[in-house]
C-alpha cells in the first residue's frame, strides 16, 4: 500500500512540476504577480512529494518488501540495516529517485531562501528548475519506475552487488548527486538571467552560495569515491581515469572556474557573458556525466546499472537542456555588458588564467573520454584513451595553475604590480624550489613528477598562509594576530582551500614518486621484509560474516622488531549475489599507509600476498577535505547572510575589507 | 576485430567482478630477472584488459589478463624489446589494447587537444581583456559626429 502511495505521489510531483514550469515563467513574463508567487509553495510541494515517495521506497527495502521488484533485485534480508537503506541508491531506478529528490530539494530551498530576489528572477528560476524536474520525474516514471511490483514474491533477494556493501561508497552517491545537481540550480540562474537579460553584482552575489555549496559536495563525493576505490577496489590506486570518475571531474573543474568567476562578477561587475556560460557548462556537463554512467555507452568498471535504451532519454534530455540554454545564450549573451574595467596585472586576470587552465584542463578530460567512441564511429579505429594519455594531457594545466595560484590570488584588483606582490612571495619560491631539489635528489627513479609536484605542492600551500597573513595588515604580531581571528570567513575559506590544494598536490606527487609493491608467495609464520617493514602471515582462517563468508588473513607488521600493527586482508564470498571481493586491510599512518592484500592459496604451499607502501595516502584526502572544509567556512561568511536579509541587492558599502 | 568488439559490447552486461576471484599479477607469474620483471610491470600497466571495463592487465583480475601478462613476459624473456613487445601485442589483439593512444593519422588531433585549446582558450582571454584594459573610449565614428553636431545645433 505505501509503496503505491509513493509511486502515486511520484506522478503528483510530476504533474506539480509541469505547472509549476509553466505558470511562473508566463507570471514572470507578462508581470503578473500572483502567478509569480505560485511557485514557491509549488517548489515546495514537489519536495514533500518526491521525499515521501523516496521514503515509501525506502521503507520497502527497509522491511524487505519482496513483492517490488527492485527490492528483490537490491536487497536480501540478511544484510545489515545500513546497506539496505543504501540498496536504495545503489541501483539505477533508485538512484534516479535520488537524483529527482535532490533536484526537488534544490528548487525549494530557491523557495525558501531566496525571498530577497526579485520577484521575476526567482519566479524564472523556480520554473527553469521546475522544468528539469520534470524531465527527469517523466524519464523516472515512464523508463525507470522504481515501485513495479512483482507478481510472484520470492522469499528472499539477490542481494546488492558486494562491492557496494561498503560504508564508503554507502554515502558516495548521494555526495556526488548533491553535488550534480546542485549545479542545476546554478544553471537556472544563468538561464533565468538570459531571459531577464540582466546579470548584475547581486546576481553573482546571489548564485555563489548555491555553486558553492555544490562544489563542496561535489569535492567530498568524489574525495569518498577516490577514498573508495583505494581501499576497496584492492590495488592500492585512488584514480584510475575511468570514464565514469572523468565524468564527475569535468564537471567539479567547471564549477571550481564557476565559483571564481562568480567572485569576478559580484565584486568587479565583469566577466558576466563567461560566468554565465561556465554555470550551463557546469551543469551541462553534469547531466552528461548522468547520461555517461547510466547508459553504460563507455567501457567502465562502473557501469553497475547500464542500460542503452534508457541512455538514449537522457541523452534527449541532455541535449535538449544544453542546445535550448546555449541557443539562449547566444541570443542573449552579447547584451550582458561588462562594467568594471582591469588592467592586464590584476586580481581579475588572475581568475581569468584560472578560468582558463581549469575550463581547458576539464575540456580535454572531456576530449580524451569521448575519443574511443569518435575514433570508432568517425575513422573506424577501435582504441582505447588510458591513463598514459590523461597523465600527460591533464597534469600540465595542473602543474600551471599551482604556478600561478599564490601570485594570482594575492594580486590586487583592478591593478596590481607583479614585483610589488612577489615581493613577499619570493622566499617561498626558494623553499618550494629547495624542497623540489631534496625529492629530485632523494628519489631512486627517474620520473620529473616527485620534484616538481613536492616544489608546486609546497608553494601553493605556503601560498595560502602567506595570502592568510598578509590580510592582517601591518602592525604588532599581537595586533596581527588578534585581526587574523576578525578576518572574514571568505579569506579563511580561500587560504583553507588552497592549503588543501597545496596538500593534494604533494600528496599525490610523493605518493606517486615512493610508492612501493610487492608480491610474493607467503609461507604461515616465515616473515618477509618490504621497505622498512617485515610483514608476518600468521594465520588463514575461515570467519563467517552476516552474509558473507570470508577467508581471513593474519599479518603482522614490525619495524625494526617493534610491533607496528595487526592487519586482516580478506577474500569474502557474497553466497546470494555469487560474488568474490578482496577486502584490504590497511594500516593508516601519518607519514605512510601499509596495505595488504590477501590471494589465493598456492599449490606449493603458502599464500599469495600482495603488500603497498603508499607514503603520505592520507594527505591526500585530508587536502580534499580542506578544500571542502574551505568552501564550507566560505559559504558561512557573514556577508552572504548580510546580503540575505536585505530586500534590495546589497548597498556596495558591505563590510569589505580593503581590496 | 568487429567480431572482437561485439564481444567486448556483451561483456559489457556482465559485471567485472565476475571474473575469478584470482588477483592481479600472480607471484608465479613473476620473473626471476627483477630488470626484466620491472620492465614487465611497466609495459602491462599499458596495455588493456580486452574482457575487462577499462583496467590494466596489471591490474585485472580476469584469466584473459593473466594470458596477456604471460606472453608479455614470454616475448620479455626471448629478447624482444618494449616496443616490440607492444607491436606484438597489438598484431595479436588490435590497437585497443594499447591504453596510451598512438600519435598517428586522426589521433594527433586528440594528443594536440590540449595545446590547441589552451591556445584558443587565452587567444580569447586576451582579446577579452586587451578590449577591457583599453578603457579610453572609442572615437566618434562619422556617424556619430554628424548627430553629435546637430544635437548641439538645437
Amino acid at each position: 500500500m505505501l509503496v503505491e502511495l509513493g509511486h502515486f505521489a511520484l506522478i503528483l510531483a510530476f504533474a506539480v512540476a509541469l505547472v509549476q514550469t509553466v505558470v511562473p515563467l508566463v507570471g514572470a513574463h507578462k508581470g503578473w504577480g500572483d502567478w509569480m508567487a505560485a511557485a514557491n509553495p509549488m517548489a515546495s510541494a514537489q519536495f514533500a512529494l518526491v521525499a515521501f515517495s523516496f521514503a515509501a521506497l525506502t521503507w520497502a527495502f527497509v522491511t524487505s518488501d519482496f513483492s517490488v521488484q527492485l527490492v528483490v533485485n537490491n536487497s536480501h534480508t540478511a544484510k545489515p540495516m545500513i546497506y539496505k537503506i543504501s540498496g536504495v541508491w545503489g541501483n539505477h531506478e533508485g538512484s534516479l529517485l535520488l537524483w529527482v529528490l535532490v533536484l526537488t530539494l534544490f528548487g525549494a530551498s530557491a523557495a525558501w531562501f531566496g525571498s530577497n530576489l526579485p520577484a521575476t528572477l526567482q519566479a524564472r528560476v523556480l520554473g527553469v528548475q521546475s522544468s528539469i524536474a520534470a524531465a527527469f520525474m517523466a524519464f523516472t516514471i515512464f523508463t525507470s519506475n522504481p515501485f513495479w511490483r512483482t507478481a510472484s514474491p520470492p522469499f528472499d533477494g539477490r542481494d546488492l552487488n558486494p562491492l557496494l556493501q561498503d560504508p564508503g561508497l554507502a554515502f558516495h552517491p548521494p555526495f556526488l548527486y548533491l553535488g550534480y545537481v546542485g549545479l542545476s540550480l546554478a544553471f537556472s540562474f544563468a538561464v533565468a538571467a538570459l531571459i531577464e537579460g540582466r546579470v548584475d553584482a547581486a546576481w553573482g552575489r546571489w548564485v555563489r552560495p548555491w555553486a558553492l555549496a555544490a562544489w563542496v559536495f561535489l569535492t567530498i563525493g568524489i574525495a569518498l569515491g577516490s577514498y573508495w576505490a583505494y581501499y576497496e577496489l584492492g590495488w592500492g590506486g585512488f584514480w584510475f581515469w575511468d570514464p565514469v570518475e572523468n565524468a564527475s571531474l569535468i564537471p567539479w573543474l567547471f564549477a571550481t572556474a564557476l565559483l571564481h568567476s562568480a567572485i569576478v562578477v559580484e565584486k568587479r561587475e565583469t566577466l558576466k557573458a563567461w560566468t554565465v556560460l561556465l554555470a550551463i557548462l557546469g551543469f551541462g556537463f553534469s547531466l552528461l556525466g548522468t547520461f555517461i554512467v547510466r547508459s553504460g555507452l563507455l567501457t567502465s568498471v562502473h557501469a553497475f546499472a547500464a542500460d542503452p535504451d534508457r541512455g538514449l532519454w537522457l541523452l534527449v534530455i541532455f541535449a535538449g537542456f544544453m542546445a535550448g540554454a546555449l541557443i539562449l545564450f547566444a541570443l542573449r549573451g552579447a547584451a550582458l555588458e561588462a562594467k568594471g574595467l582591469f588592467a592586464t596585472v590584476s586580481r581579475e586576470t588572475g581568475l581569468v588564467l584560472n578560468n582558463v587552465l581549469l575550463a581547458v584542463s576539464a575540456l580535454v578530460v572531456f576530449v580524451g573520454t569521448m575519443w574511443p567512441l569518435m575514433a570508432e564511429m568517425a575513422f573506424d579505429r577501435v582504441l582505447s584513451v588510458g591513463p598514459p594519455f590523461f597523465n600527460m594531457a591533464f597534469t600540465p594545466f595542473m602543474v600551471a595553475l599551482a604556478v600561478v595560484l599564490p601570485v594570482g590570488a594575492m594580486l590586487p584588483w583592478k591593478r596590481g604590480n607583479i614585483i610589488r606582490t612577489l615581493r613577499g612571495l619570493w622566499g617561498f619560491a626558494v623553499l618550494a624550489v629547495v624542497m623540489g631539489a631534496l625529492v629530485w635528489v632523494i628519489q631512486t627513479e627517474g620520473t620529473m613528477l616527485a620534484p616538481v609536484g613536492a616544489a608546486l605542492g609546497v608553494w601553493v600551500a605556503l601560498g595560502a598562509l602567506v595570502d592568510l597573513a598578509s590580510r592582517t595588515g601591518r602592525g604588532s604580531p599581537a595586533e596581527r594576530l588578534r585581526r587574523l581571528t576578525r578576518l572574514p570567513g571568505a579569506d579563511w575559506g580561500k587560504a583553507t582551500a588552497h592549503l588543501g590544494f597545496g596538500i593534494t598536490v604533494l600528496a599525490i606527487a610523493v605518493k606517486v614518486g615512493w610508492q612501493t609493491d610487492d608480491i610474493r608467495v607467503a609461507h604461515l609464520g616465515q616473515g618477509f621484509d618490504h621497505g622498512a617493514y617485515t610483514l608476518t602471515l600468521e594465520d588463514v582462517q575461515r570467519v563467517e560474516g552476516p552474509n558473507f563468508i570470508s577467508t581471513m588473513g593474519f599479518v603482522t607488521v614490525t619495524r625494526d622488531g617493534r610491533h607496528v600493527a595487526e592487519l586482516r586482508p580478506e577474500r569474502r564470498i557474497y553466497p546470494a549475489a555469487g560474488m568474490p571481493t578482496t577486502e584490504a586491510a590497511i594500516d593508516y599512518g601519518f607519514w605512510r599507509d601499509v596495505y595488504v592484500t590477501l590471494g589465493d592459496p598456492q599449490e606449493g604451499g603458502g599464500w599469495a600476498v600482495r603488500s603497498y607502501i603508499r607514503p603520505l595516502a592520507n594527505w591526500m584526502w585530508t587536502g580534499a577535505l580542506l578544500m571542502a572544509l574551505g568552501g564550507l567556512i566560505s559559504l558561512f561568511d557573514r556577508r552572504f547572510r548580510v546580503a540575505a536579509g536585505a530586500r534590495q541587492p546589497a548597498p556596495r558599502s558591505t563590510p569589505t575589507p580593503a581590496e | 576485430m568487429r567480431a572482437l568488439f561485439l564481444i567486448l559490447i556483451l561483456g559489457l552486461a556482465m559485471p567485472v567482478i565476475t571474473a575469478p576471484p584470482a588477483q592481479a599479477v600472480q607471484p608465479d607469474e613473476i620473473l626471476d630477472d627483477p630488470a626484466l620483471e620491472a620492465r614487465a610491470r611497466a609495459l602491462s600497466a599499458n596495455l588493456r584488459c580486452v574482457v575487462c571495463r577499462n583496467e590494466s592487465i596489471d591490474e585485472s583480475n580476469a584469466d584473459l589478463a593473466r594470458d596477456m601478462r604471460l606472453v608479455v613476459r614470454e616475448r620479455l624473456v626471448e629478447g624482444y624489446s618494449d616496443a616490440q613487445v607492444m607491436q606484438f601485442m597489438v598484431d595479436r589483439y588490435g590497437e585497443f589494447v594499447l591504453l596510451e593512444p598512438r600519435r598517428d593519422g586522426w589521433n594527433i588531433l586528440l594528443w594536440a587537444s590540449g595545446p590547441i585549446l589552451l591556445l584558443l582558450g587565452l587567444g580569447i582571454a586576451v582579446t577579452a581583456i586587451r578590449r577591457r584594459g583599453n578603457d579610453a573610449p572609442e572615437p566618434l565614428s562619422e556617424a556619430e559626429r554628424a548627430r553629435l553636431k546637430e544635437i548641439l545645433r538645437e
